[in-house]
């Protein structure tokens, strides 16, 4: 079997984003960036398929600009075989990324998607969802445990009310949540041999998709700064602080 | 900030590993580590299976099969960033011992100890100073006698990092005359028969770090045990000495980046007077001058190793440089420590723990005064 798990570029997790002074968006340069980790999780759990014996092939793909390539190139250090870059400088919006993705499916066969249940960027959390539908698979999102079983797998996912396991045939399209796995580091040899794993590179045209977003940011603006509290002095006077808010009756 | 031109994408990512390992593995239980005075075993293995003491070494023996002194210095700054100098002082003592074994033991001997030593499942440590002096080499006392096809080694050894677990060792010892040439090499098991070992007892700093006192009661060891020529070992721990060197201009690199950056931080969030602290220019200046330190060390650093790249060994700038390092340290412990004031001298505090591990950088791998006086000697004068 093969898994194809794209990876998105975004700003580093450990980075405190600064909105552009002009308010059309965040500040990208010089700022860390890193894969999104959700698809970190996503690459760890199929290397973890491949050396459990349960897949041949690991393709990582990614929908951005050239320096997705260095997102890509650290997929391949922790252990996915090659990569596939879609070269797009523009945002990138969930429906264009899910088509570019169905066309690259159609090419590779993979019994298997593993996409990060969302980017950390724009938090969207679509991408895997709108794929499922454009290629008619069964959908397992915000996956706790993936495991090969019927012909098919078996999908534990995280919901409100606690956790639910799902059947899905093959293929299929899981998107992965916090507690599926903790990716590894790549050590230093592997990093020396992703050098040498290929990489595609293509264009979205290559795959007759038209990247133009369909929505349209009107301003970007920073959360509103937390008033400070006040102090009260005695239970009393706290309660009758709530009561005032309409907190209690 | 400035752009280096060295830093190619597996250099990049190289970094970017080790910083999120330290960040992940080591930041958090720093302080718990140097109040036991220990680290777990486990970190070692962690470290080894990042590849981090695999540079320099042969595939065949765990190694990388190649060697690249950036991957050693980023390694030595993203380790000194961790602000716990004693934990990666005790995982990176076997740095400083594989060195001699890969480029001058028998292949059996390499076998035996590097792939455990390389992958963290066991430690080496480097035996060369002892109690009667470490900065003049030439006049170690440590002997070794020939009998039959063995050698038979009496003495002891101190201060020696990594040495209470160790299970190999690399040591130094007389098999001549007095002098420079009279020295040998030898590889040491721990459990060879009048080995014995005790801790160096409570130090300053570096306190997860087991170092060591080590005694020879007439350990005997087979002839193939010693590394290289007889009596030529001065010039092997001499060459030896760069590497460890470098390594320690590049932690003492992110230990003041450490410095940098703590206190910066506090000084945004901190006020006093009725306006931040990093608002007084006092402060600015403090902040300005740790910055201007470690840009000028970092790119003398980069420097060197990209002289090392291009096939010499810059000697006296290694040892210029690892003055300006312990020196760059220092100052920057100071002033972070100054600029967080009470906050920054409680005990599980990074600052205040850098700040104690300042001197041993200042001394071990060749003293202040004795690299100056290195550098000096380089220029033949
Ligand atoms: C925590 C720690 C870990 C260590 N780990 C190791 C290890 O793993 N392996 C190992 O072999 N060693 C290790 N060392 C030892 C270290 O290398 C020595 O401490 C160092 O070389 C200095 O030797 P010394 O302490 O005997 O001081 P000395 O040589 O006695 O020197 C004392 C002082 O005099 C100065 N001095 C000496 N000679 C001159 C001179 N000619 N001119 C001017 N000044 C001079 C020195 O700079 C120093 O300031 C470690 C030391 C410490 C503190």
């Amino acid at each position: 079997m093969k898994i194809l798990v794209p990876v998105k570029r975004v700003v580093d997790y450990n980075v405190k984003v600064r909105v552009k002074s002009d308010n059309t968006g965040v500040e990208l340069s010089n700022v860390k960036m890193s894969m999104n980790p959700f698809d970190e999780i996503a690459v760890e759990e199929a290397i973890r398929l491949k050396e459990a014996g349960n897949a041949d092939e690991i393709i990582v793909v990614s929908i951005g600009p050239k320096a997705a390539t260095e997102t890509l190139r650290t997929g391949l250090a922790m252990g996915a075989d090659r990569g596939i870059l879609v070269d797009y400088d523009g945002e990138t919006e969930p429906l264009a990324v899910a088509k570019v993705l169905k066309a690259i499916v159609d090419d590779e066969q993979p019994g298997l998607v593993l996409l990060g249940k969302q980017a950390i960027d724009d938090d969207c959390s679509q991408t895997g969802q709108m794929l499922a539908q454009l290629l008619g698979w069964a959908q397992g999102t915000f996956a706790s445990k993936v495991e090969l079983a019927d012909g098919g797998f078996h999908v534990t996912r995280e919901i409100d009310g606690g956790l639910e396991t799902i059947k899905l045939a093959a293929p299929a399209i899981v998107t992965t949540d916090l507690r599926l796995n903790e990716p590894r580091y790549a050590s230093l040899p592997n990093i020396m041999k992703a050098k040498r794993k290929p990489i595609d590179e293509k264009t979205p045209g290559d795959y007759g998709v038209d990247m133009a977003p369909r929505l349209t940011t009107l301003k970007v603006e920073e959360p509103p700064k937390r008033e400070a509290g006040i102090k009260v002095e005695s239970v009393a006077e706290l309660v009758g602080k709530l009561k005032e808010k309409g907190a209690i009756a | 900030m400035l752009t280096y031109p060295f830093m190619t994408p597996e250099r990049t990512a190289f970094r970017d590993t080790v910083r999120r390992f330290i960040e992940q593995e080591v930041k958090p239980f720093a302080s718990d580590w140097d109040e036991a005075g220990e680290i777990p075993w486990a970190l070692h293995e962690k470290a080894g299976a990042l590849g981090i003491f695999g540079l320099g070494i042969d595939e065949a023996y765990g190694g990388l099969g190649f060697d690249d002194v950036f991957l050693r210095a980023i390694a030595g700054i993203e380790m000194g960033r961790a602000g716990i100098g004693g934990a990666m002082a005790s995982i990176g003592a076997r740095n400083i011992m594989t060195g001699p074994l890969q480029a001058l033991a028998s292949d059996t001997i390499k076998e035996k100890a590097l792939p455990d030593i390389v992958s963290g499942r066991k430690g080496g440590a480097l035996g060369i100073t002892e109690a009667g002096g470490g900065s003049d080499v030439a006049s170690l006392a440590t002997r070794a006698e020939r009998d039959g096809d063995h050698w038979v080694i009496s003495g002891s050894k101190t201060f020696i990092t990594g040495g209470l677990k160790a299970s190999y060792f690399v040591i130094g010892a007389r098999t001549g005359g007095p002098g420079l040439d009279g020295i040998s090499l030898f590889f040491v098991e721990a459990d060879t028969p009048g080995f014995t070992r005790a801790s160096v007892g409570a130090k300053m700093g570096w306190w997860s770090s087991d170092t060591a006192t080590l005694y020879f009661d007439a350990v005997r060891v087979p002839a193939e045990h010693m590394l290289g020529e007889q009596d030529k070992g001065f010039l092997a721990i001499m060459n030896n000495f760069n590497m460890e060197r470098l390594a320690m201009i590049a932690q003492c690199v992110g230990m003041a980046e450490v410095c940098l950056e703590d206190s910066t931080a506090y000084a945004v969030e901190r006020h006093t007077f009725g306006k931040p602290l990093i608002k007084h220019q006092v402060i600015r200046h403090k902040i300005a001058d740790m910055s201007a330190k470690i840009d000028a060390l970092k790119s003398y650093l980069w420097m060197i190793c990209h002289t090392i790249e291009s096939g010499s060994m810059p000697v006296a700038e290694i040892a210029k440089a690892k003055v300006l390092g312990s020196k760059t340290l220092e100052f920057c412990a100071s002033e972070a420590m100054q600029i967080l004031g009470g906050a920054g001298y409680l005990r599980g505090h990074a600052i205040e723990r850098i700040y104690r591990e300042v001197k041993v950088m200042a001394i071990g791998g060749g003293s202040e005064e004795i690299m100056r006086d290195l550098a000096v000697r380089q220029m033949g004068v």
